[in-house]
């Protein structure tokens, strides 16, 4: 059984490098169009990295800033974080400005892929929640005041 | 093992053997052409097909998005009839999708696809399909491969020649099958056809930047039955043709009563000209009902208008409007090339295709030369404009695409074939089988005015012996070939759903850049959504209670609902909360008479539950969202009518202990 599959694969493989080999005789002259590409440039609210010293803090808190951040919250980030200590579906948020720095949240926040492949902490946390933390459509702007916000749940004035 | 790695080092060896041959690119022998034809429709796991194959569901009234070269189906579309996988129909905010003048109507039959166009070419807009049976043209949004506006055609019975469209979308077509007695002797013998039978055709105009459909105008004809169409292009741009059958105007036992005259005809439409009669008011206005629904995607809902008034035509008011133009024995195609210069017919019943020339049929209507006039329209004569006659092709030609380069391609029903040949000569290339009864074809890009060639399909209409038998109804087919050589070459059949009727296709570029990833939640205007589960909550009004749901990986709020009572209406407005691509949440109650939703990231959805017995019932997530899917569910308890429990909901609630303030 095992070996009828590999069979296949090999088949389709040579055939694959014979497709290449081949079709110069009929082909048009199209530029074959990489599809695979085009849908990765589509605009996605993925943030780039953010590395650290692109984030500062000021006191007192930005008043709009924990506004709007709180409203982000509530729209999307309440659903799975409390903001208390108590895990729900991602862990409570309470004292998390002062146990991670900035640009860990804020990369959690745009940039989870590249976070829950690459960060020890990111992945120790899913292995306790269990569900990849999904990508909102969260703004580098947007997840700044979001920073804010916590900073505010922290107990900072 | 051993005798595996055995075998395994054999076959490796026999693939190499293969290989060498095949490498030379010198296919010897019906073993290796038959490899290296199918291996230009795989696509390896992982890799994304070239072109969007958009393919009309016959009978199940839907469409069906297929990848090529590779076959593989991507998505049903639902448009004509309820799809309770999606909820289409069931939902409260479909709901309206499907209803006409007669009520709602739950099912079609979806014929012909039409892809809309800017200059001529596909602009990977809108996908526009057509309802047979209870006449009515659907428009799909590209961007979100949603039904997103359907419109009633009056005054009309069979909508088969539909949904064609002219090269800037300017319209979309409606042309009737079945004449029947319109205005307001309805109620009459069915003997007395040929005196009170009419047939229309409905111009349905587009609105540039929204594509919102409204009929702009009907012309009135003598009863024929209409079969398919085209619109003109290019200097035949502002000119429509329409293939009609049963001139005999008999109304009943057609095998044979519409077969009897040698020709049947081509209707040539000058709808610039109906412009200009419409603005100078030569219209009639005419009271009729018919439903215009369309689907508002910010507000995730549909909306459904009776509208009461359509402005006919009539010919005899407007000379110079159309031409009938004779065409031998029941005509089913007539497709202009991409130059726009001709027009080929196919009569079912002939054995040769009569090709058409535009600019003779122009110098013919010049001069007047008619052979008489059917019914008050002129008749042009055959030989004024005939470009040609291809001789002996095969038996029952159905329908022509082409290459671009000055070939077409002509299915045949009858002897199960494709045949190649030349615009110019006329002359056969080429011919392949089909496995069997072909019916309509498609190239990529084939209507238009550059095809992109390369490949031809065949939608066939039986498929017995290709497929494992499953009872007595197989499934039908389609079969992709290449045509960028000089000989057509068969790479791949691919099972379809329904009946595959007509297709269109387009580069995968077009599309697949704008696709709709998820809805924003911001621009969610729903009037029932929650956005945040902060606002979800459960209302009681009158005997309906409204439940406004959230849901996002993985629970719902509210997971615990009590308070309802026998004898309420319960609505189920769901929210899913999540925005990232490809993660929709469904939901469910047990014992609901009606479907499930399924609602897209950024979506709301309503369900209508009318719970009918006492207890208490669980709803659940029904799509696979997470390691914690199964978890996710709820319940809603159902008391007596005369219970006095009021509302209360919850997610989350446990035993009271001290909570933590901020
Ligand atoms: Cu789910």
């Amino acid at each position: 059984m095992k070996s009828k599959v590999l069979n296949a694969i090999a088949l389709l493989m040579v055939f694959g490098i014979l497709a290449i080999s081949c079709s110069g005789g009929v082909q048009k002259d199209q530029k074959p169009i990489d599809v695979q590409e085009l849908t990765k440039n589509q605009p996605e609210v993925h943030g780039t990295e953010v590395k650290d010293g692109e984030i500062t803090f000021a006191s007192p808190l930005n008043a709009e800033w924990v506004k709007s951040g709180q409203n982000t919250y509530d729209l999307k980030c309440l659903a799975c974080h409390k903001l208390t200590e108590e895990k729900l579906v991602g862990p409570g948020w309470a004292g998390v400005t002062k146990k991670r720095n900035p640009t860990w949240i804020l990369n959690m926040i745009t940039n989870v892929d590249m976070m829950l492949d690459t960060d020890p902490e990111a992945q120790k946390l899913l292995e306790q929640c269990l569900v990849r933390m999904p990508n909102q459509n969260i703004s580098k702007e947007e997840a700044r005041q979001v920073i804010e916000f916590m900073r505010k749940n922290d107990g900072e004035m | 093992m051993f005798l595996n790695i055995l075998k395994l080092s054999k076959f490796i060896a026999f693939v190499l053997g293969i290989t060498f041959i095949i490498y030379g690119c010198k296919p010897k022998g019906i073993q290796s052409s038959v490899g290296g034809d199918a291996v230009k429709a795989y696509v390896p796991p992982g890799k994304y097909d070239e072109f969007y194959n958009f393919v009309s569901g016959g009978f199940s009234g839907q469409m069906s998005v297929y990848g090529l070269p590779s076959g593989r189906l991507f998505r049903v579309i639902p448009v004509f009839s309820v799809d309770p996988e999606k909820g289409y129909g069931y939902s409260e905010e479909t709901k309206p999708m499907l209803n006409t003048s007669h009520g709602s109507v739950p099912w079609d039959d979806l014929h012909h696809i039409a892809l809309s166009q800017t200059d001529g070419v596909h602009d990977g807009r809108w996908a526009f399909g057509n309802a047979n049976n209870t006449p009515r043209i659907a428009r799909i949004d590209l961007k979100t491969f949603r039904t997103i506006e359907i419109i009633e055609i009056p005054n009309s019975a069979g909508n088969h020649s539909s949904p064609f469209i002219t090269e800037n979308s300017e319209y979309v077509v409606a042309g009737t099958r079945f004449s029947v007695p319109i205005g307001d002797k309805l109620d009459v013998p069915i003997s007395s056809y040929k005196e009170n039978f009419k047939g229309t055709l409905s111009f349905i105009g587009l609105d540039k930047q929204t594509g919102k459909m409204n009929i702009s105008f009907q012309i009135l004809l003598p009863g024929v039955n209409f079969d398919l169409a085209r619109a003109g292009k290019g200097k035949s741009h502002g000119w429509f043709f329409f293939s009609c059958y049963n001139s005999e105007r008999a109304n009943t036992l057609l095998e044979v009563n519409a077969s009897q005259k040698d020709k049947d005809f081509i209707l040539c439409v000058n709808w610039k000209k109906a412009e200009e009669y419409l603005k100078a008011g030569k219209g009639n206005k005419k009271s009729v009902k018919y439903a215009h629904n369309s689907y508002d995607e910010q507000k995730h809902m549909a909306n459904s208008v009776i509208e009461n008034e359509v402005i006919v035509l009539d010919p005899k008011d407007c000379p110079d409007m159309v031409y009938f133009m004779p065409c031998p024995k029941s005509p089913h195609g007539c497709d202009t090339d991409p130059t726009g210069e001709y027009i080929v017919g196919s009569g079912k019943l002939a054995a040769m295709i009569p090709v058409f020339s535009f600019t003779k049929i122009q110098a013919a209507i010049a001069s007047k030369n008619y052979e008489g006039d059917y019914e008050g329209i002129p008749v042009l004569k055959y030989d004024a404009v005939l470009h040609g006659e291809v001789k002996k092709p095969g038996l029952g030609p159905l329908h022509t695409e082409f290459d671009g380069n000055g070939n077409a391609y002509t299915s045949f029903f009858v002897s199960s074939e494709i045949v190649k040949w030349r615009i110019s000569d006329l002359q056969v290339l080429d011919r392949v089988p089909t496995y069997y009864s072909i019916g309509h074809l498609c190239i990529p890009g084939g209507p238009t005015k550059k095809p992109w060639g390369k490949y031809v399909i065949a939608y066939n209409k039986i498929t017995k012996d290709r497929y494992l038998p499953t009872g007595p109804e197989l499934t039908q087919s389609a079969q992709l070939y290449s045509i960028d050589g000089e000989k057509m070459k068969l790479l791949l059949d691919f099972p379809t759903i329904g009946e595959p009727h007509y297709a269109e296709a387009i580069p995968a570029e077009l599309i697949s850049k704008n696709s709709v990833k998820i809805y924003k939640l911001e621009e969610n205007k729903n009037p029932y959504a929650s956005l945040g589960e902060k606002t979800a909550k459960v209302e009681r009004k009158g005997n309906e209670v409204h439940v406004y749901m959230t849901s996002i990986r993985s629970h719902f709020v509210p997971d615990n609902i009590e308070g309802v009572k026998l004898g309420d209406v319960v609505y189920f407005h769901v929210t899913n909360l999540e925005q990232d691509w490809d993660v929709p949440h469904g939901f469910a109650v047990k014992g609901a008479n009606n479907a499930e939703l399924l609602i897209m990231p950024g979506e709301t959805q309503t369900l209508l539950w009318k719970p009918e017995r006492i207890g208490v019932f669980p709803m659940y997530c029904t799509d696979f969202c997470s390691a914690l899917h199964q978890e996710m569910q709820g319940y809603i308890r159902v008391s007596s009518a005369g219970s006095n429990l009021p509302i209360s909901f919850s997610t989350g609630k446990k035993d009271p202990e001290p909570t933590k303030s901020l």
